[in-house]
């Protein structure tokens, strides 16, 4: 397993994009939950600005590794975690870290959305005025709210009742919604767990459109079941299976030419 | 086939109706009860003036007919539908007994004389009989004469007015006079308990001593005034009959209002039982509770049930967030919610016998030693008063709110939680922005549940607080307004003291249950405000969406 971990980050350093910086270093990263292994040394490097897709049938641990980079993980009781997780270099399991200043930096946007029982200006000002940006002016947060709702493709659609409640919205509205209250406190990682899972064809594809524009300036990591979606946003592409990582590489090089037997019985539909 | 229809569950779906329709039946039942017996107290009913066989006359309100059971009668007459009936005859003053029950059979005839009369007293009930004179001084106005009732009417509004004056003298201005001498006599107590130096405190003490000389002889002027007020109020009196001719005079001051039921049409008698329903919720109460309104108890309940809910939302809201979102759930978690739901279940006697040992003996014991020294041993605050019932009442309905909050905590979903922390939030910014909120209808949903318990609680009551008859409201205009430590009356312990208590219980009988009707009525009033509060929060925040 180690060995097969190495050869990733050898050939990720040989072969990844030279340019670009790494944003997210993990290395051997174990977790627990109660006496449970979910994921076992996992060791991947997540580059700046570019969509990494976590691929793998369920219960194979991508969800939870999601999770870890943002210590979601933490709400659960009884959970462990070993190894380290670099974001910019600095070490998020750390003591002394600040959970709420790490999550600031690491928006996460949900499988299911979940937009708060607020109006959608509410919804999207709410990072804001838990003190996300430090204080701010009415006017500011108008702009703010206005701006991540242009980025999140919805402003046409809101602009003139933002002060209705957020749970009238459509399914697919909402969770976009939700991306433009992750951005609202201008994040540096996007976390996606499953964004259009449970939407219609339509709306995806809105999702994946602003994917395709996130990317420019937010490391995004998306978990997603839908290999098509996997091969069409990403840039790069991590296979787990059973908690372990079995392959990550470019997602051209993951769909056409995997270099792992079981890689390629997973995207070609062999099992999973 | 048998098996069948056991399996499809026909059989317990009628169950399930059968039980709606029970307690549906149980409640319009209680209802249709209480408004039967409780409608004599507003209607004026006709008098009727009934011969005996014996050649004596008998004039009341039927109050009740009934067949004769056929034990009391002689075989020959059993089963052929005999009935007696229940007259108030009132008067009494004159009789000793309020009702007669009389049988069929001794009645010769039956009459409604027009000019028949109900006086309601401010003592001895109502006197039913004719009017004969109206006697001002010396002058004499018979009733025969044209325009009589209509001199009455007008000297009775003079009476009516003058003992307005009267009340307002004795309540307000003298007792502004007492409530500055009690002030000024404990000022003295305070001096003697504190000032170590013996000069300087009688110095003190002469110049309140003086005060209180000066609000005496202001206290015998307003006496005065009064006496000469009353003085010429008893001047107006009625000389008056009853059916047999015995002679009753009666004064003017005494005499609430009369009205000569067997003329009145029927827009007339609807118009009398508006005034009456309006006497009955904003009078206070005479004859020892068992005539007049209840006023004082409206305003006691209501303001305990208030005070009830400012102490028992936020404590009880608090310990469910502890329970539900901070508390690391495990065995004990567990244990304390199994204790908070079996306090739900205690006698609530125990509870006022609690309130009675900790708030008014232990907290109100000590609020005396530490503040009013200077009064002991006349308790101020170690004594039943508003606050302390409306603490304990606090108390017996807190895990009622604990329950309903977590209940509501616990369908806020996961998913709203983790989205508020993936936006960098704290607990508590979860906890108080969108958590409380959320859970804001279910909270109310416990308030309601609360109020209901709190405002029909009885028991408790007694010995923290509540009385027959509270000389003062626990708000009025002498600061600090709001006076927690006064005793206070409440419906449902009115209902129990006219119900069981008064020395006339079939004259109170009306009354309690008009009083039931109104606890009622109140009770329904509180959770409308608190739902229509609540479909607003619901709307607002569609919780039913999730």
């Amino acid at each position: 397993m180690e060995l097969v971990n190495k050869e990733i980050l050898d050939k990720q350093n040989q072969n990844g994009d030279k340019k670009s910086k790494l944003k997210i270093e993990v290395k051997n990263l174990n977790f627990y939950y109660g006496s449970t292994l979910a994921l076992e040394q996992i060791s991947m490097n997540i580059p700046t600005n570019q969509v990494t897709a976590l691929i793998g049938p369920s219960g194979c641990g991508k969800s939870t590794f999601l999770r870890t980079l943002n210590r979601m993980n933490d709400l659960i009781d009884d959970v462990r975690v070993e190894g380290e997780i670099k974001i910019d270099g600095q070490d998020i399991y750390k003591s002394g870290i600040d959970v709420v200043e790490l999550r600031k930096k690491v928006g996460m946007i949900f499988q299911k959305s979940n937009p708060f029982p607020k109006s959608i200006y509410e919804n999207v000002a709410f990072g804001l005025r838990i003190g996300g940006m430090g204080k701010k002016s009415k006017s500011q947060i108008d702009e703010i709210v206005e701006q991540s709702l242009k980025q999140a493709a919805l402003w046409d659609e809101v602009k003139d009742r933002l002060d209705e409640s957020a749970l009238g919205l459509s399914g697919g509205q909402q969770q976009r919604l939700c991306i433009a209250r992750a951005l609202a406190i201008k994040p540096e990682i996007l976390l996606m767990d499953e964004p259009a899972s449970a939407l219609d064809p339509i709306s995806t594809a809105k999702i994946e459109e602003l994917i395709h524009e996130l990317r420019k300036q937010y490391t995004i990591v998306i978990v997603t079941h839908n290999l098509q979606q996997a091969a069409r946003v990403s840039n790069y592409t991590a296979f787990f299976y059973l908690g372990r990582l079995i392959e990550f590489d470019k997602t051209s090089k993951i769909f056409t030419n995997p270099s792992n037997k079981q890689t390629e019985d997973y995207i070609t539909g062999r099992f999973g | 086939m048998k098996n069948k229809r056991y399996s499809s569950g026909d059989i317990f779906i009628w169950f399930t109706g059968m039980g709606l329709a029970i307690s549906l039946i149980m409640i319009s039942g209680l209802l249709l009860l209480i408004v039967l017996n409780g409608k004599n107290y507003f209607w004026a009913a006709d008098l009727k003036e009934i011969k005996l066989t014996d050649g004596k006359l008998v004039l009341g309100e039927v109050i009740k007919e009934e067949l004769i059971p056929n034990f009391n009668l002689p075989d020959s007459l059993k089963n052929k539908g005999l009935k007696r009936i229940q007259l108030k005859i009132g008067n009494r003053d004159l009789y000793g007994f309020d009702f007669q029950w009389i049988d069929e059979r001794r009645i010769l005839s039956v009459n409604y004389p027009l000019d028949a009369v109900s006086i309601e007293r401010f003592e001895f009930g109502n006197f039913y009989g004719f009017i004969k004179e109206l006697i001002i001084k010396e002058t004499v106005y018979k009733s025969s004469s044209p325009n009589f009732y209509a001199t009455l009417n007008e000297n009775l509004n003079l009476v009516s007015n003058l003992r307005e004056r009267i009340k307002k003298i004795e309540k307000s201005e003298i007792g502004k006079i007492n409530y500055n001498i009690e002030k000024l006599r404990l000022e003295i107590k305070k001096i003697e308990y504190h000032q170590k130096n013996k000069s300087i405190a009688e110095k003190k003490i002469a110049d309140i001593k003086k005060e209180i000389e000066k609000e005496n002889l202001n206290y015998e002027r307003l006496k005065r005034s009064v006496d000469s007020l009353r003085e010429k109020a008893s001047m107006y009196s009625i000389y008056c009959e009853d059916i047999n001719g015995r002679p009753k005079s009666i004064a003017l001051m005494d005499v609430v209002k009369y009205y000569r039921p067997n003329q009145m049409s029927y827009s007339d008698k609807l118009t009398y039982m508006f005034s009456k329903i309006f006497e009955f919720i904003f009078d206070e109460p005479r004859e020892s509770n068992t005539e007049g309104g209840v006023f004082p108890a409206i305003f006691g309940t209501v303001m305990m049930v208030l005070i009830m809910s400012l102490f028992t939302v936020p404590l009880g809201v608090l310990a469910a967030l502890y329970l539900r979102e901070y508390a690391k759930q495990g065995t004990l978690v567990r244990l304390v919610r199994i204790a908070v739901n079996n306090l739900a279940g205690v006698p609530s006697i125990v509870f006022g016998v609690f309130g009675l040992g900790f708030f008014i003996y232990f907290v109100g014991g000590t609020i005396d030693q530490i503040f009013y020294p200077e009064r002991l041993p006349t308790p101020t605050w170690g004594t039943g008063g508003i606050l302390w019932a409306s603490l304990t009442l606090s108390l017996l309905t807190m895990p009622v709110v604990i329950v309903a909050t977590e209940e509501a905590l616990t369908q806020i979903p996961r998913g709203m939680r983790e989205a508020a922390l993936a936006l960098g939030a704290t607990k508590w910014q979860v906890t108080s922005r969108i958590i409380i909120p959320a859970a804001m209808p279910g909270i109310l949903t416990g308030l309601i549940l609360a109020m209901a318990r709190a405002a029909g609680e009885v028991a408790p009551l007694m010995i923290t607080g509540v009385v027959k008859l509270a000389p003062t409201l626990p708000f009025d205009s002498y600061f600090p307004f709001i006076h927690l430590d006064r005793k206070f009356m409440h419906l449902g312990f009115h209902i129990y003291d006219v119900g069981f208590q008064s020395p006339n219980i079939e004259a109170a009988l009306p009354m309690v249950f008009t009083t039931t009707l109104l606890l009622i009525l109140i009770v329904v009033l509180l959770n409308i405000t608190a739902m229509i509060i609540r479909a607003r929060l619901r709307k607002k925040y569609k919780t039913s969406a999730f």
